[in-house]
């Protein structure tokens, strides 16, 4: 239509008039680092899983997760959530239930009868590994996935180190653990049990390996000098519960005391409470606050009638008596004797005082340091000997699961770079999503889904599972209430909220693109980002 | 169709032929009669498809019109003095979008002080917004301008007045030819607009235009007009050839061929000028008459082909730029401008707020223009007495109230005086 | 009284993050349950290259109502504008931003120009094409106001949008009627011993239109998408007369950052000084309740317009008159009484 000069216009003539030239701050979209990932020791990828849970996509979300972790469905039981002490949505309401979804997963592969994903190509390389613990059981499986050859030197009867032999089964069934253990052989790792390495060297030389992975573990009781009668009952806790996994059930006696204020002496109180004790007494130098414990273990603990004795020591044993020293804390918070004594009756003592580990493996290999009974690495988790690299406990780390399974993952990756002749460079860490980079009024208000337990009569007297996972539609739920902290989920308030009409949406999956020809830099898709994935900088002319 | 019918009444029958689409009411006297009578005909369904809206105010009035006619519709609606007013800023804003809405104005005085009967005002108080302004003398000839008025706006999509005098023609009934529907079918095609509203080709109307287009707009409203110049003789003579009647186009003259002095004057007081004339050419005063249809566009070359080399010129109009002067004088001085052996122009100012104006005074004032020429603008009968009183009071007392108040009560006096007489 | 938070919470029904919330898209809900605005071929009525101040909230709300009405008449629709920043920014020769029929004829007459279009419409038998009548507050409750009135009394068939920025922005911002007490602005200047819009004055447009008895009357902001589009759809499925008014804060004329345009008309409504409502036939059905119950000087504090109030200590007894206002909004809408059932 020919319309009159000026006053009638042609419908969007305004694309002619390029607004960006106005802008002194543009955004950019970025990806950050979310806290539960920047805290994972296993080094997971929390939101990418999620992500894939929060569509209903189990498999895909179990696929994501095992990139890193091989075992979710026991990290989803013993875990002790680091990721959730770091989750930025326990500032809103609580943290989401990563732990519970990841147990979910897990427990759904195992249900489903999902395979990990085998390696595409050999690279003929054969690598040791010696301990079948989560340490090594992971350091196994990510080797193999890269192509290698692997072979398992795991001294005891079965595979699962700590985790079989340290860890109650009230807390991680053992049917859950030997399925994951045979996901990861069913890769084609080859396990030799009771196979207990003397020398390092020689089962390196003898097999042909090109480098060993060292997790062998932290499995002899540390002592305590206790005078004792001679008919006193004192027992270790690496000795308790390991022989909870054998034919010949430990004898406690009717009152058993555990000697520390760990998680082991909470799992042996727990376990002796479940075969018959009437009382199970913690007896601790410390106070509730200070005891390295994780406070819902001593929680649990206490549901179930275990008893604590706080700022306690333990000065001598008779038979079915104890003398314990009242303890005071100093200005430091270190446990100093009062010089006052009581007695406390007990059939038998259980020192959990912590373990050493067993490093005669080691001997008379040449350039390796040991200090402070472990094995120092470098950065790369090699020993002071090229080609030999070590984890898990039995190097200066916190002694966790979790852990053990980010140093397998971690030595896989430096191992395979050694072999290459190459040196492993982790990608760069992205900015930390923090809660400040976040506009939390979008999500819904969602409390975490409690996980159910089982009741109480039958926590006292069985060792069946006490928490209980979750069922599909609330991991999905748990899933949803993932912020995505600092990575766009494509939830279009950018596209939404622009006045310029100055973002595209590029369609699902390919997430957004500025149109600096309009754009003004008004800062609003910066503060309107639920997620923190819009990062302002100024322009430069 | 002949009738005998009330001039308004004519009038809406005249608009309800054009098949107006979008009706605006809303009463002022004196042109209600116009609106009531179309809407008893869309009530009674002889005017169909057209929306009829009672409307909160004329500001009102003509944005619905301005609404329905950008959005393709025929629009109508009719006001008067304070209405037009009120309605102002929309009469500008009609023609600078150039919208083809027709609207019949039922003249009468502005206040204050307020005042219903008749005079030239409200029209001229919007001479410069860009309407046409066409003037009846008869109430035939508002039925005939407003049929050519739909088909002149349409054509130029500019808006049309039509100015007929309030109550002289509003309400008198006199005889009058109604066409046929057929007829008026055949002069006036559909509306087909220049520019309209429409999904299928979307535009933006009336946008922010700054110093580097306004001029250029300006000039091309009034470009429009000086086309309006040409379209409405042309367009007064196709009406003549189909209907009979001659409207006259621009202007229509009166023993205008031979005399010396010509009168200038719109709308019905050219029956009582011609009728003095007749009497005056009897008496073999050489007088003559020039009735401007056309105010705007102002027929400035045809008048001056008519008035060069007259001796005398008498404008006699029924409005008055306070501090100024009567307009059409003014304008009918403009189309002299630079005329050689222009004729003197003697201004009358006439017919205010009602008043009669009557053969005697038009005799008087046409002789006195060449017996005694006065500078600047008479006002016909002005009671000189009352003036001269209020003055002087005025002038002797600092607070002295309104000065309408002041002259009704001196009038009332005057008449108690006389009466005791 | 019970504690606001505690009941705030309780209104809240349980949503998954992506569903139900408040983001503008969400990728696992199926499209035709997803916001306007979230769609890749939305219309963009109001398109790239407007001239309107960085952050501006009246082109962001003109753009969500116009897509969803446009979504709603699948684009059969003609605006009307008022003269105002929306138009000025819009429509300045040679270049318009709307792609689609828009007509702008004077400031105060929008809703009678729209009649106009609509009984043109209806008159020529294009029954499918809407009308929306478009202005910022000073258009609408003060010079368009005679004409609003007169459109709602007439149950004309046109929806009319007020953009409310509490102000006439585009003059260099003075007061309206829409204005609220102690605001700043160049003709109610922070001077004097009671500085800033005098209490006592303005008046509620929605108010009076609910008072109309017209169909359909509703509050939204340009902080709440989905409800914002949820009455504009809902109104475009009615006939006759319809009002909505959209709070839109304005960076320049209540002196905030440009980025806290829509976190301010949140907080406007989370502190209950923007009651967010609708109404039919002359009786309110529903409020938006509030979330996350602030104070108004949360509200406030981020806007230059109201410095004076916070200066040397703060003018607590002002601030006080404030909360009471805001307070009485949320009694009369019941703004912290639980959900009603969606019907």
């Amino acid at each position: 239509m020919k319309h009159p000069f000026a006053i009638t216009l042609d419908s969007g003539s305004s694309l002619a008039n390029l607004t960006g030239s106005w802008r002194t701050d543009r955004p950019v979209y970025v990806d950050r680092l979310p806290p539960c990932n920047h805290a994972c020791p296993a080094g997971e990828n929390i939101q990418a899983w999620l992500y894939h849970a929060e569509s209903g996509d189990y498999e895909s979300a179990w696929r994501a997760l095992t990139q890193d972790n091989p075992m979710p469905a026991v990290m989803g039981r013993v875990c002790y959530q680091p990721c959730e002490t770091a989750c930025n949505r326990a500032k809103v309401d609580d943290a989401v239930g990563i732990n519970s979804v990841e147990r979910f997963l897990g427990d759904e592969a195992i249900k489903r009868g999902w395979r990990l994903t085998p390696p595409k190509a050999e690279t003929g390389k054969r690598i040791l590994v010696v301990g079948a613990g989560p340490s090594g059981l992971s350091a196994a499986y990510h080797l193999r996935r890269l192509g290698h050859t692997v072979v398992i030197y795991e001294a005891g009867p079965v595979a699962g180190g700590m985790m079989r032999f340290g860890i109650p089964k009230y807390r991680l069934p053992r049917d859950v653990l030997d399925a994951e253990i045979q996901h990861i052989l069913d890769l084609g790792v080859e396990l030799k049990v009771n196979s207990k390495v003397e020398n390092i060297r020689d089962t390196m030389k003898a097999g042909g390996f090109d480098a060993a992975f060292l997790a062998v573990g932290a499995h002899i009781a540390k002592r305590a000098n206790i005078p004792a009668g001679a008919a006193a009952k004192i027992l270790d806790a690496v000795q308790v519960l390991r022989s909870m996994e054998g034919q010949e059930k430990p004898l406690f006696g009717r009152r058993v005391v555990v000697y520390g204020g760990g998680n082991t002496a909470l799992d042996v109180a727990r376990t002796a409470k479940r075969m018959g004790a009437t009382e199970a007494i913690i007896v601790y130098r410390r106070t509730r606050e200070r005891m390295p414990a994780h406070d819902f273990e001593v929680e649990e603990a206490l549901e179930e009638g275990v008893m604590m004795r706080w700022l306690s020591t333990i000065k001598r044993m008779d038979e079915g008596v104890l003398t314990v020293e009242k303890m005071v804390l100093d200005d430091k918070g270190f446990p100093q004797p009062t010089g006052e004594f009581e007695t406390l009756e007990a059939d038998s003592l259980v020192l959990a005082l912590g373990q050493d580990v067993d490093l005669s493996l080691l001997d008379g290999v040449p350039g390796l340091e040991l200090k402070g009974g472990v094995a120092q690495v470098d950065t790369n988790m090699m020993t002071g000997y090229a080609g030999i690299f070590a984890g898990g406990d039995m190097v200066p780390s916190e002694r966790t699961v979790t852990v053990g399974i980010g140093h397998g993952k971690k030595a896989a990756r430096h191992i395979d770079a050694w072999l290459r002749g190459a040196v492993y460079a982790p990608p760069e860490k992205h900015e930390l999503a923090d809660f400040d980079k976040l506009n939390v009024w979008y999500y819904a208000d969602a409390s975490k889904t409690v996980r159910p337990t089982l009741d109480m009569a039958r926590r006292k007297s069985t060792f069946e599972e006490v928490q209980k996972g979750l069922d599909e539609s609330n991991a999905l739920y748990e899933a949803r209430r993932c912020l995505s902290c600092g990575n766009c989920f494509e939830c279009d308030n950018c596209y939404g909220v622009c006045p310029d009409n100055a973002v595209i949406k590029l369609g699902p999956g390919n997430r957004f693109q500025f149109n600096y020809d309009y754009c003004k830099g008004c800062w609003l898709c910066e503060a309107e980002c639920p997620c923190g994935a819009i990062k302002m900088v100024p322009e430069t002319i | 169709m002949l009738k005998q019918t009330e001039g308004s009444h004519a009038t809406a029958e005249a608009i309800a032929l054009c098949r107006p689409e979008v009706i605006c009411a809303y009463p002022i006297t004196p042109q209600t009669h116009i609106v009531e009578g179309l809407g008893e005909m869309v009530r009674l369904g002889q005017l169909k498809n057209c929306e009829f809206i009672n409307v909160e105010s004329e500001f009102a009035a003509l944005s619905v019109a301005i609404g329905a006619s950008a959005a393709g519709a025929r629009a109508y609606t009719a006001t008067a003095s304070q209405g037009l007013l009120f309605m102002a800023e929309a009469v500008y804003n009609a023609s600078g979008l150039g919208l083809p809405i027709v609207m019949t104005l039922g003249n009468r005085a502005i206040g204050a002080p307020i005042n219903i009967w008749n005079d030239h005002s409200d029209a001229m108080s919007m001479r410069d917004a860009g309407w046409l302004q066409l003037f009846a003398e008869s109430n035939q000839d508002s039925i005939d301008l407003h049929i050519q008025a739909f088909r002149i706006a349409e054509e130029l999509s500019v808006p049309v007045m039509v100015c007929m005098d309030g109550f002289l023609l509003t309400h008198a009934s006199e005889r009058v030819d109604i066409p046929e529907q057929a007829q008026v079918d055949a002069f006036l095609p559909r509306y087909e607009p220049r520019q309209v509203l429409d999904p299928g080709e979307p535009v933006s109307i009336g946008a922010m235009v700054g110093p580097d287009a306004f001029t250029e707009v300006r000039f091309l409203q009034h470009y429009k007009q000086t086309l309006a110049l040409h379209l409405i003789p042309e367009l007064a003579a196709e009406f003549s050839g189909r209907f009979g009647r001659n409207t006259g186009g621009l202007l229509r003259t009166y023993f205008a061929d031979d005399a010396e002095m010509l009168v200038v004057a719109m709308g019905s007081i050219n029956g009582t000028i011609k009728d003095t004339i007749d009497e005056m050419r009897a008496d073999g005063f050489s007088i003559g008459l020039v009735n401007i249809v056309s105010f705007r566009p102002f027929p400035t070359e045809a008048l001056r082909r008519l008035l060069a080399g007259r001796k005398h010129v008498v404008v006699v109009e029924k409005s008055f730029a306070v501090g100024m002067g009567g307009q059409l004088a003014n304008n009918v001085d403009l189309a002299l401008r630079n005329t050689p052996a222009a004729p003197q122009v003697h201004s009358v100012i006439a017919g205010l707020g009602g008043r009669s104006i009557t053969r005697t005074s038009l005799h008087r004032v046409f002789r006195r223009a060449v017996a005694q020429p006065w500078e600047g603008a008479h006002f016909l009968d002005l009671n000189e007495d009352i003036i001269g009183k209020e003055l002087h009071h005025v002038r002797k007392v600092r607070r002295s109230g309104p000065t309408a108040e002041n002259l009704l009560r001196r009038l009332d006096q005057a008449a108690q005086h006389a009466a005791a007489e | 009284m019970t504690d606001p938070t505690a009941t705030a919470t309780a209104n809240q029904k349980l949503h998954f993050y992506q569903k139900g919330t408040f983001t503008v898209g969400n990728r696992l809900v199926p499209d035709t349950e997803r916001s306007v605005q979230a769609s890749i071929d939305r219309s963009n009525a109001l398109t790239c290259g407007h001239r309107a101040c960085q952050g501006c909230g009246e082109a962001l709300g003109a753009r969500y109502a116009m897509d969803a009405a446009m979504r709603a008449t699948g684009g059969n629709l003609i605006a009307v504008n008022a003269t105002g920043c929306l138009e000025v920014f819009t429509t300045p020769y040679p270049e318009t931003s709307w792609q689609m029929p828009w007509l702008h004829s004077l400031f105060g007459n929008a809703a009678a120009v729209a009649t106009g279009v609509a009984a043109a419409m209806q008159v020529k038998g294009r029954k499918e094409v809407r009308t929306i009548a478009q202005g910022g507050d000073g258009g609408t409750t003060d010079i368009g106001f005679g004409c609003l009135s007169g459109m709602f009394e007439r149950n004309d068939d046109v929806l009319y949008i007020c953009y409310d920025n509490e102000g006439y922005m585009n003059t260099g911002v003075q007061r309206s009627s829409a204005t609220p007490p102690t605001a700043r602005t160049a003709t109610t200047p922070a001077m004097g011993p009671e500085p800033g819009n005098v209490f006592g004055t303005g008046k509620s447009v929605p108010k009076i239109a609910v008072a109309h008895g017209i169909p359909y009357v509703a509050t939204a902001t340009v902080a709440d998408l989905h409800d914002l589009e949820r009455k504009v759809m809902k109104a475009m499925g009615i006939h006759g007369a319809r009002y909505i008014q959209i709070h839109v804060p304005c960076p320049l004329g209540w002196g905030s950052a440009s980025h806290d345009t829509i976190r301010l008309a949140r907080l406007a409504v989370e502190c209950g000084m923007f009651p967010v409502f609708e109404a039919e036939h002359g009786i309110v059905t529903s409020s938006r309740k509030i979330r996350r119950p602030v104070p108004v000087a949360e509200y406030l504090k981020p806007q230059r317009r109201f410095a004076h109030l916070f200066k040397d200590g703060g003018d607590s007894q002002r601030l006080g008159h404030l909360q009471a206002i805001a307070d009485r909004n949320i009694v009369e809408y019941k703004l912290l009484e639980p959900e009603e059932e969606a019907g």
